[in-house]
């Protein structure tokens, strides 16, 4: 939890010497609790202030990052239990698990078909995050074996699972200096673990199958420096884990409970059916830092990434389309051309009504800020300027023989004066929901 | 190192709600169904009992569909040519309910007759036990004079009538107080629209256990986040103690989901989608557990799998072994 102005200039040297620059050292603590100073401002804060003002400087859940040439994951760092609230900031990584156990040309296939996967959402280009590598044979020898192919046909963030610090041991070795998620230290071999993550840099996930344990555990391992942790809380089932999730993201943000400020490690193996895209989901949208898939197949991933991509959109700031002429149905230059805005909803609904009704028109999408069409008409954002400056920007003359124009419904007052600024085309008054465009469509162009 | 574990205690509860009625109640139903009562924020036993499991509606149609995609009518077959037939496959297929969308027009591409709409929901409620939900086309005045058809051939069922909105649920709500039906109040992902929705149905008089809230709800990756959003603060102020949210909610992840081209469609579509069929049932199931998760009581849904795979995930949600 933060520390008020008050509480940070008791542990100030309280002189108002004016070295930091402030007048007072009350005015600085003030400054301080606003984040708008660094703390090394002040030449004379003794050590244990510092230590004490860093640690309340902390963020409730800590922002653990994983990287790898070039790539890089960020988790934690979360403000709000509902995204309506602020906004969820730092997406859940996304690993394919694979077992050591398979054949190195089977994991090696695995890995770069998952690698390589790239699917675009609203103009963004979606991937997967990384891989987790499980030593299902518990030896050393072809654990290190199947982190190297992972490696050979991947360059992205790993996970190395073993409970056995021998078998991590090699498997670390296998990637020299680089630092994977070590996954992970329990009751019995935390010690252990500690080490490897502190030689190598690594963040440390940390099992217990109850809070309790859980807590107990990372504080101890705090102690011995590793800093960087990551929860698994031991709950498999969907009901169990939905609970557990929630329970350790209160505690973080309603408690400001250290030993549990860490993001959390889901698994979404499941055998039933779509069972595991169903546990991912919760995982998603409920709290999880890092989630591991069992199998990777593009079906799964990609309503997966979308999902994650609308759980974390900001609440203020809607999805927004790239403003343009877009072609519905092949359409010919014959075809009418339809306005909208370019709020991503609005966008879709349109799209997808002409679309499915298989009549092809050109949708020109204008740059309405976000808005849909009446609250960008109400911000003056969608007016008959506007959509001139959009019919000239794209060109749309250009690619249409007959040139009418079709207005959303719940703008036809526009009308008159779009006919002023496009003297050479024919406005037209639309319907005002989306939904009824084909009918529209059929019966009026 | 023991953990205390905070608990939310919220001065509210969402009302119970119950669907449909048997001979001893006045209607033909073989069984009803409850929704509603949650004293918590979905799936938190460990600070309330949830005493009523949310629900599956599965959609039937009062005709052969003419924009359901292909996937969907070779998995209903034969049975989409009839809502007899459809609506006991649906019953078969483990539906807790059934939801009659009534179409705007006929086979024939006439407008549909009050007569034909009365004749669809009298042959659903002869073929399946279950409580039922009739649906208008989702145009006010055909929703209007076919509903109130419907709601008088079939008074003393407790059928839930929609799509009752701002533009004509005076209509629809004073044939559910005339028939004894309930009302699921739709209004387009809002909380304050739809506070003022259920506020205009009250103040008509509808006892407010015969009201559902349909808040409308995005698929996934066409503002799902809109509706996810809105369902967890509309739930949250339920739990406040706003009793004009307070009522058990409705979506319809199967209607939205099924309008996305990623379900709808499997042919030209990019190959990154991978397999159609298993693609358009993830999304209709992960629209529907991410809304479930968010507050919902009853979800719509169109396929029988997605169906499977939701009440899987319902019952392991139901089931959470932590208590504390």
């Amino acid at each position: 939890m933060a520390l008020s102005g008050i509480q940070i200039y008791k542990l100030l040297p309280q002189t108002n010497c004016k070295d930091c620059g402030y007048p007072t050292c009350l005015a600085f603590a003030m400054k301080l609790a606003a984040k708008q100073a660094e703390l090394s401002a002040c030449p004379h804060v003794s050590e244990e202030a510092k230590a004490q003002l860093s640690e309340a400087a902390e963020p409730p859940i800590r922002l653990v990052t994983l990287q790898a040439d070039g790539h890089e994951i960020k988790v934690g760092n979360e403000t709000v239990l509902f995204r309506h609230e602020k906004k969820f900031f730092n997406k859940p990584g996304l690993f394919i698990r694979v077992c050591d156990t398979d054949p190195a040309e089977t994991i090696r296939a695995q890995v770069a078909a998952a690698d390589s996967y790239r699917v675009s959402y609203v103009g963004m280009a979606l991937t997967l995050d990384g891989f987790a590598v499980e030593a299902e044979s518990n030896d050393a020898g072809t654990f290190a074996a199947a982190v190297s192919a992972v490696r050979a046909a991947s360059a992205r963030p790993l996970i190395l699972m073993s409970r056995d610090p021998a078998v991590m041991a090699a498997g670390l070795r296998a990637i020299d200096g680089e630092s994977p998620l070590i996954y992970g230290a329990d009751s019995a071999n935390w010690q252990a673990m500690a080490d490897l993550a502190r030689q190598h840099n690594a963040p440390l996930a940390v099992l217990g199958n109850s809070l309790d344990e859980l807590a107990e555990l990372t504080e101890k391992i705090k102690e011995t420096g590793v800093r960087d942790l990551v929860l698994d809380h031991g709950a498999r089932s969907m009901g169990a884990a939905l609970i557990r999730q929630t329970q350790i993201r209160r505690l973080a943000l309603k408690q400001n409970f250290r030993p549990l400020g860490f993001p959390i490690i889901a698994f979404a193996g499941n055998d039933a059916p779509g069972g595991q895209a169903v546990m991912a989901a919760q995982a998603i949208a409920k709290y999880a830092g890092f989630v591991v898939l069992d199998s990777f197949a593009p079906e799964t991933v990609y309503p997966l990434l979308v999902l994650r991509e609308n759980i974390y959109t900001d609440p203020q700031k809607p999805i927004q389309v790239q403003p343009a002429l877009y072609e519905i149905n092949n359409p010919s230059p014959e075809a009418p051309v339809l306005v909208t805005t370019n709020f991503s909803i609005t966008y879709f609904s349109v799209a997808n009504e002409v679309e499915s009704s298989g009549l092809p028109a050109w949708l020109l999408v204008t740059d309405a800020e976000g808005m849909s069409v009446l609250t960008a008409w109400a911000a003056g954002k969608f007016d008959a300027e506007r959509i001139a400056k959009a019919v000239k920007g794209f060109n749309v003359a250009d690619k249409v023989s007959r040139k009418r124009l079709v207005l959303p419904g719940h703008v036809a007052v526009l009308s008159g004066e779009l006919e002023e600024e496009l003297p050479d085309w024919e406005i037209r008054v639309g319907p005002r929901e989306a939904v009824d465009l084909p009918a529209f469509m059929k019966q009026a162009l | 190192m023991p953990v205390d574990i905070p608990k939310d205690k919220w001065p509210g509860a969402v009302r119970t709600i119950t669907l449909g009625a048997t001979p001893a109640e006045g209607g033909t139903r073989a069984r009803t169904v409850t929704v509603g009562g949650e004293k918590a924020l979905p799936y938190m036993h460990f600070e309330a009992e949830m005493p009523y499991r949310p629900v599956i509606a599965l959609e039937i149609k009062d005709r052969r569909p003419d924009d359901w995609s292909p996937l969907l009518l070779e998995e209903w077959g034969e049975a989409a040519n009839d809502p007899a037939a459809w609506a006991k496959a649906a019953e078969t297929a483990g539906a807790d309910l059934l939801v009659l969308a009534l179409s705007l027009t006929g086979a024939d591409g006439q407008p549909t007759t009050p007569a034909a709409a009365v004749a669809a929901a009298k042959a659903v409620l002869a073929a399946s036990g279950l409580p039922l939900i009739v649906f208008g086309p989702g145009q006010a005045e055909a929703d209007n004079t076919l509903l109130l058809a419907v709601a008088e051939a079939t008074k003393g069922e407790r059928l839930a009538l929609g799509i009752c909105e701002d533009k004509n649920y005076r209509t629809i709500v004073a044939a559910a107080l005339a028939n004894d039906h309930l009302v699921t109040a739709r209004t387009p992902m809002d909380v304050n629209l739809a506070k003022q929705l259920n506020i205009l149905i009250s103040d008509m008089g509808l006892p407010l256990d015969r009201i559902l809230m349909d808040p409308t709800t995005g698929a996934l990756g066409y503002g799902i986040e809109y509706g996810y959003s809105v369902m967890e603060r509309l739930r949250l102020a339920a739990l406040q103690g706003d009793a004009m949210t307070q009522f058990p909610m409705i979506v319809t992840p199967g209607f939205e989901a099924w309008k996305a081209k990623e379900a709808k469609v499997g042919q030209g579509v990019p190959a990154e989608w991978g397999d159609w069929r298993e693609r358009a049932i993830t999304w209709e199931t992960l629209t529907a557990i991410t809304l479930l998760e968010s507050g919902a009581d009853i979800v719509v849904l169109r396929h029988p799998e997605s169906l499977r795979r939701v009440r899987a995930a319902i019952d392991d949600l139901m089931t959470a072994p932590v208590t504390a």
